[in-house]
């Protein structure tokens, strides 16, 4: 094959393979809708979000205790993850020794890579009984968060050491022939620059917080309700499919669909909202 | 040169993969029995089915877990030849038939050191109802307790509130958890915990150093023992289920899972045979 033969080739292959993932996309949402459809036809959407509770046996199938509950463990570990991790690759790149920031950005690939059910079972039997003795029963929403929190800071760190990499030399040798301290450098002139990556890094965690189904499953105490603090137990909705779905027919099944969709339509606005968000701050 | 290597390397692994997925595809279906259902009676079925396998060489038995009423299911639309239900069959699910191989027993769990041996039926049902919520109003330490349910749609949730003729909306559960091991992990995690799991697993894993123990109902002492004798309220059947048409095959083995071969593997797992 010839250069340009071989070049052809290689487009259409890539195109055939990003068409397959885009369909693949429109096939699961597609799926969702047919596997709901039926449910939302006979009840309408609306029962969804004025039923009294979630008793979907008893006819009962309301989920807005459950998307509160996964909004609130998903904002809450992006909300100590995210300034854990951006420090996290500050020190790495910029404070550590070169052995130990080598060492430490190992150790962070490795919590990474820790499959969530060990997560889970740590939580399960260190964490919430640590709670529990504190403030009982133990399986909470604070538990949850804090489990997401420690799964989404490697990604968190890992991203946002790529963007500090990124950052280019002359910048810091720049801010160092004004005479600026090591923190002015950084806050002035290192985080500014690697804005966009950074963001990049809390949308992906942002994402694997609010997808992580067995981990909270294990220690969120899964009961449905709008919790009063962060002692009281919740369930979001991927613990709800997870827990549920092997066990339900007809409309509790169709219920479980409608719940997926739902899922998939918040993360939907949050990708949006962070492309929004990113827009204006990047190019504002 | 290298370029069209690739290529035939490429090749090769899509032919080997297409291959694996006709083989599989493909399996003889007369000597393959596939079974699903409830995670109670899943492992029992596992063990029974793998000395099955080794007495008949080219059978192959799938076990899948997932529920009572998925294998109902299964079975009604021919998804699976048989079903595994840990319950007794309900009015309108007379077109299937079902056969049992073994009973099991729902206890109540509270953590080790609760000084509580037993509750009665009306402490129970005001316990989960949240109307009692400190162990010392039933004879235990000043502490609040914690309300251990089962996720909607499992069987022993179903039996649980038949039994105390409870509605599941009015139970005020502080912990809802899926399976069995989850539930016992929970309270053997937490020392003002009650909750309810299969005597079966419960008994095992009290006898091998979980922080659990097993609370009478009704005066009656939970034991695989008082299934046996008939005396422990709240027990169930563990039933393989089947629709219509069944192979030779299945019905051998619903035999072979029902004969004394297989008493020493039930009661392995803590559950009572079925005398033939």
């Amino acid at each position: 094959m010839s250069p340009s033969h071989r070049d052809r080739a290689l487009g259409w292959v890539l195109r055939a393979t990003a068409a397959l993932v885009a369909a693949i996309v429109v096939l699961i949402v597609a799926f969702l809708v047919v596997e709901s459809a039926g449910v939302l036809r006979k009840l309408g959407p609306l029962r969804f979000l004025t039923d009294p509770s979630w008793h979907p046996t008893s006819g009962s199938f309301d989920l807005t205790a459950m998307l509160l509950g996964s909004l609130l463990v998903t904002v809450g570990a992006v909300v100590l993850a995210t300034p854990a991790g951006v420090a996290s690759a500050l020190f790495c790149r910029y404070y550590a020794p070169a052995p130990l920031a080598k060492l430490y950005g190992r150790m962070i690939e490795v919590l990474a890579g820790i499959p969530s059910v060990i997560y889970g079972m740590w939580g399960l039997m260190v964490l919430v009984p640590l709670i529990g003795k504190w403030q009982p029963p133990g399986p909470s929403l604070l538990a949850a968060v804090l489990i997401l929190t420690l799964m989404i800071l490697p990604t968190i760190a890992l991203f946002s050491d790529a963007a500090l990499a990124k950052v280019p030399d002359r910048y810091v040798r720049g801010a160092a022939a004004l005479g600026l301290t090591r923190w002015a450098t950084l806050r002035g002139v290192v985080l500014p620059a690697a804005r966009s990556g950074l963001f990049t890094g809390v949308l992906l965690g942002m994402g694997r917080a609010i997808g992580e189904t067995m981990a909270v499953l294990m220690v969120c105490g899964n009961v449905v309700q709008t919790p009063g603090s962060l002692f009281d137990p919740i369930r979001p909705l991927t613990a709800n499919i997870a827990l549920e779905m092997g066990y339900a027919l007809g409309d509790h099944r169709s219920a479980l669909f409608v719940s997926g969709l739902v899922l998939m339509g918040m993360v939907v606005v949050l990708v949006g909202t962070a492309e929004l968000v990113s827009r204006g701050r990047l190019h504002g | 040169m290298m370029n069209t290597r690739h290529w035939m390397a490429l090749a090769i692994v899509a032919v080997l993969v297409a291959a694996m997925v006709v083989a599989c595809s493909r399996g003889d279906s007369e000597n393959r029995l596939v079974v699903t259902g409830s995670s109670t009676v899943a492992p029992l079925v596992s063990v029974i089915a793998k000395r099955y396998e080794a007495k008949h060489p080219g059978v192959r038995i799938d076990v899948q877990m997932g529920g009572s009423s998925r294998g109902l299911a299964d079975a009604r639309r021919g998804l699976a030849d048989i079903g595994m239900m840990s319950r007794g069959l309900k009015a309108g699910e007379n077109d299937v038939e079902a056969v049992a191989i073994a009973r099991d027993g729902i206890c109540l769990i509270v953590h080790k050191d609760n000084p509580v041996e037993g509750l009665t039926d009306e402490q129970l049902v005001a316990i989960y109802k949240g109307e009692i919520a400190n162990w010392k109003d039933v004879g235990g330490a000043d502490a609040p307790i914690t309300v251990v349910n089962k996720a909607e749609g499992r069987s022993t949730l179903e039996l649980f509130v038949a039994h105390f003729d409870l509605e599941n909306p009015q139970i005020k559960a502080h912990v809802v958890v899926g399976d069995n091991e989850q539930g016992i992990q929970t309270v053997a995690g937490n020392p003002n915990s009650i909750g309810y799991v299969s005597i079966g697993t419960a008994e095992y894993d009290a006898t091998h150093g979980v922080a659990i123990k097993l609370l009478a109902v009704g005066g009656v002492t939970p034991s695989v023992e008082n299934v046996k004798l008939g005396k422990f309220p709240l027990s169930r059947p563990l039933n393989l289920v089947t629709a219509g048409e069944t192979t030779p095959l299945a019905d051998d083995f619903i035999a072979f899972a029902r004969s004394q071969a297989v008493h020493d593997l039930v009661e392995k797992q803590y559950f009572v045979p079925i005398a033939p």
